[in-house]
């Protein structure tokens, strides 16, 4: 599945808000149909990491391409045309909407009439274009299983659902390069797994490389190809998922000194 | 108040063509229809009988060319998010505009109409610049700047708006047929009524019009979907100052005169009040408040002078002080309103819908 060229290459950006250094010198990149994850602790700058790359903040030093193209200082609009989707931490639904439009937001990029033609609608192609992308939609709300809420305003969901609709307005896209924000925080074990099958699913069967920043070790560890640790804004480690669980200093840094092997044979 | 957003028992849509129609069910596409029938036939006269008096007939007019422009500012306000207090400035443009390519161009009526809308859409977009940088109140103040400008600029351009003088403009004209009158004018601008708010409604339902409410809900996220931002919150100045441009045209060519004092900010807040009060991000909520807007001062008016007409309400204290109260009557009904409604009226609309749907069992 994984290719050997990179889609995102990200050489040593450094980001700083006046004295505070949030990102230093981070290196590294994905490759073609990767499922990357990125952990570390609160505030080691993995969300400023992945603004850097949606655009939403340029770092003063460093660049970013993404599928070889210098993407650095390209507005974030830019970049989801390019083909970048990604999801928030907190929600960033467009809460007045219902789900399907907030789908059919994500299509923006994809379709094609304007104000002029989407006013008279019925002549000038406009009509003909908003079936055939709903079409689509509806491809991706059946995937996510959100069918039972698509015109229901997004605003009044739950927080599981609305983070279900969050995926499906990033898919909706088409994105080669998908960047999930904590997709599974606040979810309980049942969400977390439908979370993490959809996760795989859109990896393996879509064919999208996924840039995932999430807590749950479990998850993280179960689903990721390779995956990278940041802390006070340095990549102190990268590398398969059983290199990281057993490297010294990120067990210092984030996963905590003592081992559950140790802890589990002092008990038994 | 089960779900306003429910199908109603027995209907089906097999198609997506039917599931995204401008009327949420055929019922209200019928009522819809029904209400414009009732407006064509409103103003006839069957030999001394006629529906409505001359009065009425003018207040109908008045809504229509101002519906239009409460459209365009709920397209600004409601549904992308942004706020405006110079469009009263914007709808004097169009008026003027129209007036000036019809006197010294020689352009029909019929062209200057949508022509002097697209001149104010242009000139709203550049106004609109600052909307790239800046938002809520500080936007307010710098809409409020494209007010004074404008009105100064009406004031000393002889050449456009003939100055303190004001500016004639000629009756409509339709392939060498003059359409003057109240009665033949009425059509003029329910024809522009609908087509305007059909537009309104068929951009709301496609690509742009989404766009617009997604720069509203949430900014940033709207920005990582791919939506330019400069360029939609400068859009949405553009096709605000159009409905405004196309509104002050049809009452320039109404009145036949245009004055330099007529758009000024109270006009502005009082788009702002039609909008509120109609509801912020509702096409069918513009034309409800201002029904409301227009409506209430007359209906006051009539109140007052029922009361100073009847024995106890004929003394001087009352009729001295009627006029000021009823100012005040209309100032607390809105306070009121906007307690009780927060809203609009096209929410407590989908409301009584939603009650009606289930009738008589709603449980």
């Amino acid at each position: 599945m994984t290719g050997q060229t990179p889609i995102l290459e990200v050489n040593d950006i450094s980001l700083r808000f006046g004295g505070v250094r949030a990102l230093s010198n981070v290196t590294f990149d994905v490759k073609k149909g990767e499922l990357f994850s990125i952990i570390g602790p609160n505030g080691a700058g993995k969300t400023s990491l992945l603004n850097c790359i949606s655009g939403r903040y340029s770092p003063q030093e460093g660049s970013i391409q993404f599928n070889g193209k210098e993407v650095t200082k390209m507005t974030p609009n830019h970049r989801a045309e390019l083909g970048m989707g990604r999801t928030f931490q907190n929600l960033a639904l467009f809460a007045h909407m219902s789900v399907l439009d907030n789908i059919m937001v994500g299509r923006h990029h994809l379709m094609k009439n304007n104000f002029l033609t989407g006013g008279m609608y019925w002549f000038g192609g406009a009509q003909k274009e908003e079936l055939t992308h709903r079409r689509e939609a509806e491809d991706i709300i059946d995937f996510l299983e959100i069918s039972h809420i698509r015109k229901s305003v997004a605003g009044t969901l739950s927080y599981g659902l609305r983070k279900r609709v969050e995926l499906a307005r990033a898919v909706a896209l088409r994105p080669d390069l998908l960047l999930l924000d904590e997709p599974m925080a606040g979810m309980n074990l049942e969400e977390k797994e439908d979370m993490a099958r959809y996760i795989c699913d859109l990896n393996e069967e879509w064919g999208m490389t996924v840039v995932m920043i999430e807590h749950d070790m479990g998850v993280v560890m179960d689903i990721s190809e390779r995956v990278m640790v940041l802390d006070f804004g340095k990549n102190i480690a990268e590398g398969l998922p059983h290199e990281i669980m057993s490297n010294d200093y990120v067990k210092r840094a984030y996963l905590g000194e003592e081992t559950d092997e140790e802890t589990e044979g002092e008990v038994a | 108040m089960a779900g306003y957003n429910m199908m109603r028992c027995g209907e089906f849509r097999t198609t997506y063509e039917k599931d995204t129609t401008i009327f949420p069910t055929p019922m209200s596409k019928k009522f819809a229809i029904l209400g414009v029938i009732l407006c064509v036939i409103a103003p006839l006269q069957i030999g001394e009988f006629s529906f409505v008096s001359p009065a009425i007939l003018t207040l109908m007019i008045q809504i229509g060319y101002l519906s239009i422009g409460a459209l365009g500012l709920n397209i600004l306000v409601g549904f992308t998010g942004q706020i405006s207090l110079g469009h009263a400035a914007f709808f004097g443009f169009g008026a003027f505009a129209s007036a000036w390519m019809n006197n010294d161009f020689a352009i029909p009526v019929f062209f200057s109409i949508p022509l002097a809308g697209v001149l104010t859409m242009a000139v709203g977009m550049i106004f609109g610049m600052p909307a790239a940088r800046i938002k809520g109140l500080y936007l307010a103040i710098a809409t409020l700047a494209s007010q004074f400008i404008l009105e100064d600029f009406f004031a000393r351009a002889d050449w456009f708006t003939g100055g303190a003088a004001g500016a004639l403009a000629n009756p409509f004209e339709i392939f060498g047929f003059v359409i003057s009158g109240d009665r033949s004018y009425y059509y003029v601008v329910l024809v522009y009524m609908v087509v305007m708010y059909i537009i309104a409604a068929n951009l709301m339902r496609s690509r742009d019009g989404r766009a617009f409410v997604a720069v509203r809900d949430h900014y940033l996220s709207a920005e990582v979907m791919g939506i330019n931002l400069t360029w939609y919150r400068v859009l949405s100045f553009g096709i605000s100052s159009f409905y405004a441009g196309i509104a002050g045209a049809l009452f320039a060519h109404y009145l036949e005169y245009v004055s330099v004092e007529s758009f000024n900010l109270l006009l502005s807040i009082q788009f702002i009040g039609m909008i509120i009060i109609g509801g912020l991000g509702s096409v069918m909520g513009s034309l409800m408040g201002t029904v409301f807007m227009v409506l209430l001062p007359e209906v006051m008016q009539e109140a007052a002078s029922i009361i100073t007409s009847t024995s106890w309400g004929n003394i001087p204290a009352i009729t001295e002080g009627i006029n000021f109260m009823k100012e005040m009557v209309i100032g607390a009904a809105i306070v009121l309103f906007l307690i009780f409604e927060p809203d609009g009226l096209a929410h407590r609309w989908r409301m009584i819908k939603a009650y009606w749907k289930l009738y008589p069992f709603s449980y």
